[in-house]
């Protein structure tokens, strides 16, 4: 390859990593709060709110429905007020955000559920609010869960990183797309494939030493 | 001091600490199901300082029972005291201050496992709101109270089943309550286990003066702690008293089931088999009798066989200690003979020995063939 080409595919590495890193970060901030919501306000739970819950958890699966590419091109307005311009690689970030949040709300959600109900008991047997609880026994109690889910939807935003080249996000997939495909470049095709591989490897290697380390559950040697 | 430990200390021989006052529980009906009564019409107290024992087979309500008193479970109807605050009419905030008054342990123990041993016996402290300082010295206190000092910083995957319950314990006692709520606490526990955790609740309940109410299904577990006993069958209190009166005077059909086993009210199984209510010529009569405090210490059958000449085979029994009082219970067989039954029951009246007919064996024992 070419050194234009090399550093075309350093620039478009950065750009997914950022792309990725923003997404994921944003979509963990908004995530985090709605999972732990979902996890705890139905019928006779900590926040018990079932109205509410019902009604996001329709939208949730609502946005979770709407296929990538196609919430995209739909939330353009929306991007252009956020962005201040729905073109580019900051821009990409918010429909990365907005399909992150839902995935990742539904990831934390499960990993609270799976914490045992006696250890809620005990915390309000010893006069904890629920605020409290859900500081001090859920999000602890989950958090090997929650950096699992964590990595898979890291995993998942670099697949869909690869979409917004539609709305010249740049990136690893608009690289392979243009260069690879369009030009007839098997040999960026396949770095920028590799590239994808290397990252994912990395990503969840490292979520699942941390998740081990979290969790003490099992013996530690 | 709490509000609670002063009303139950300044009368202790008048007010009880826990009153339950006709107290009934519904859970609303499940999908295409009725509605299910776990308790109705309770009246159950508790005095300051004793241990109370729920015994009950599962299902019999004995968990509700429990969670209303540190109103994890509201009552449908009735008012839960304690001391002088009125559990079930407390809203949920009112509650949180009411709990750290009243601990709480739990069969599976339901420590937190990403906390080391220290961190779950601060837990309750740091929701109460102590200061770091004073979590610190209380939590090594608390280790050391119930023997685990050197075990501080390991986590619950890395402890015994009898470890956990003694961190379950410490975090129970961190906030200093006046009772302590025992649930089923040592079921998942082997033998041994139970027996040195069952030593350290008296233990506690002796040293610290703390009122505890503790749930099981063995009688065993009553017979090593408690004052007094309640037995709950479906959702009733169905006998309630001091443990040596009601193990050795049982009066309902469940507490005598719930017995068995333990007080030697089991015959084995191939006489059960053959006991019958038919009362005929050349038939072995069966009695059960029992000897408490004053009469352990007779002689009883030789006194039989010397003052009425009858002589009878002993068919099951136990001579054990309930609450440091003897207590003994045989299950012993007479042989036929027209007035044998009465003569001897008259003998061992007059000894102040209480007996109680179970049936007739339809064929004189081996034992009395030659007599």
């Amino acid at each position: 390859m070419s050194p234009e080409l090399i550093r075309l595919l350093v620039q478009a590495t950065l750009d997914t990593l950022t792309m990725v890193a923003l997404a994921a970060s944003l979509g963990t901030v908004f995530g985090l709060p709605l999972g732990i919501f979902l996890a705890t306000s139905r019928r006779g739970e900590l926040l018990a709110a079932p109205f509410v819950n019902a009604v996001l958890g329709f939208v949730v699966n609502a946005t979770r429905s709407t296929p990538f590419i196609i919430l995209v091109v739909a939330i353009i307005p929306f991007t252009r007020l956020i962005a201040g311009t729905s073109i580019g690689t900051l821009a990409a970030t918010v429909p990365l955000t907005v399909a992150a949040t839902p995935f990742i709300a539904r990831l934390i959600e499960a990993a609270i559920r799976e914490v045992d109900q006696g250890l809620v008991e005990a915390a309000r047997a010893f006069g904890a609010s629920p605020f409290q609880i859900i500081g001090k026994v859920l999000i602890p109690e989950a958090l090997p869960g929650i950096v699992l889910g964590l990595t898979l939807a890291v995993v998942s935003l670099l697949g869909f990183s690869a979409m917004v080249g539609a709305v010249g996000g740049g990136g690893l997939g608009d690289l392979g797309i243009r260069y690879g495909y369009q030009r007839f470049r098997p040999e960026m095709m396949l770095a920028v494939v590799v590239v994808l591989i290397v990252l994912v490897q990395a990503v969840q290697t490292l979520g699942e030493a941390l998740a081990r380390r979290l969790n003490r559950r099992i013996r530690h040697a | 001091m709490s509000t609670a430990a002063m009303a139950g200390r300044a009368a202790s021989t008048t007010e009880p600490l826990i009153r339950f006052e006709n107290v009934s529980k519904t859970y609303a009906p499940r999908r295409n199901g009725a509605a299910v009564a776990a308790l109705h019409g309770v009246d159950l107290s508790v005095q300051a300082g004793s241990v109370l024992g729920v015994i009950g087979r599962s299902g019999a309500g004995k968990s509700t029972l429990i969670r209303l008193i540190n109103g994890l479970e509201r009552p449908s109807s009735g008012r839960v005291l304690l001391g002088d605050a009125e559990i079930s009419a407390l809203r949920e905030r009112d509650l949180r201050a009411v709990r750290a008054r009243v601990g709480m342990i739990f069969q599976h123990f339901n420590l937190l496992s990403a906390r080391s041993a220290a961190d779950n016996i601060a837990l309750p402290l740091e929701i109460a709101g102590w200061t770091r300082a004073a979590i610190r010295a209380r939590v090594t206190e608390l280790l050391r109270l119930v023997g685990l000092a050197d075990q501080a910083g390991r986590y619950p995957a890395e402890l015994s089943g009898g470890q956990k319950q003694r961190i379950g314990i410490a975090r129970a006692l961190a906030t200093g309550p006046d009772v302590l709520l025992s649930d089923e606490a040592t079921s998942a526990l082997d033998p041994e286990t139970t027996r040195s955790i069952l030593a350290l609740l008296r233990r506690i309940n002796r040293d610290l003066g703390l009122t505890i109410v503790l749930i099981t299904h063995e009688m065993s577990v009553i017979r090593a702690v408690a004052d007094r006993v309640a037995v709950i069958e479906h959702g009733a209190i169905v006998e309630e008293g001091p443990v040596f009166d009601v193990f050795t005077r049982p009066e309902s059909e469940v507490t005598r089931s719930l017995l068995v086993g333990e007080m030697g009210l089991s015959l084995p199984p191939a006489l059960a088999a053959r006991l019958g209510d038919a009362a005929h010529p050349g038939a072995t009569v069966v009695l059960r009798i029992a000897f408490g405090d004053a009469t352990a210490d007779t002689a009883i059958l030789a006194r039989l066989a010397r003052e009425t000449g009858i002589d009878a085979a002993i068919l099951a029994g136990t001579v054990d200690e309930i609450g440091g009082r003897p207590f003994g219970a045989l299950t012993i067989a007479l042989p036929p003979g027209p007035d044998v039954e009465a003569r001897a029951r008259a003998c061992l009246a007059t000894h102040g020995i209480e007996s109680e007919r179970l049936g007739y064996l339809p064929q004189a024992r081996e034992a009395f063939r030659v007599a």
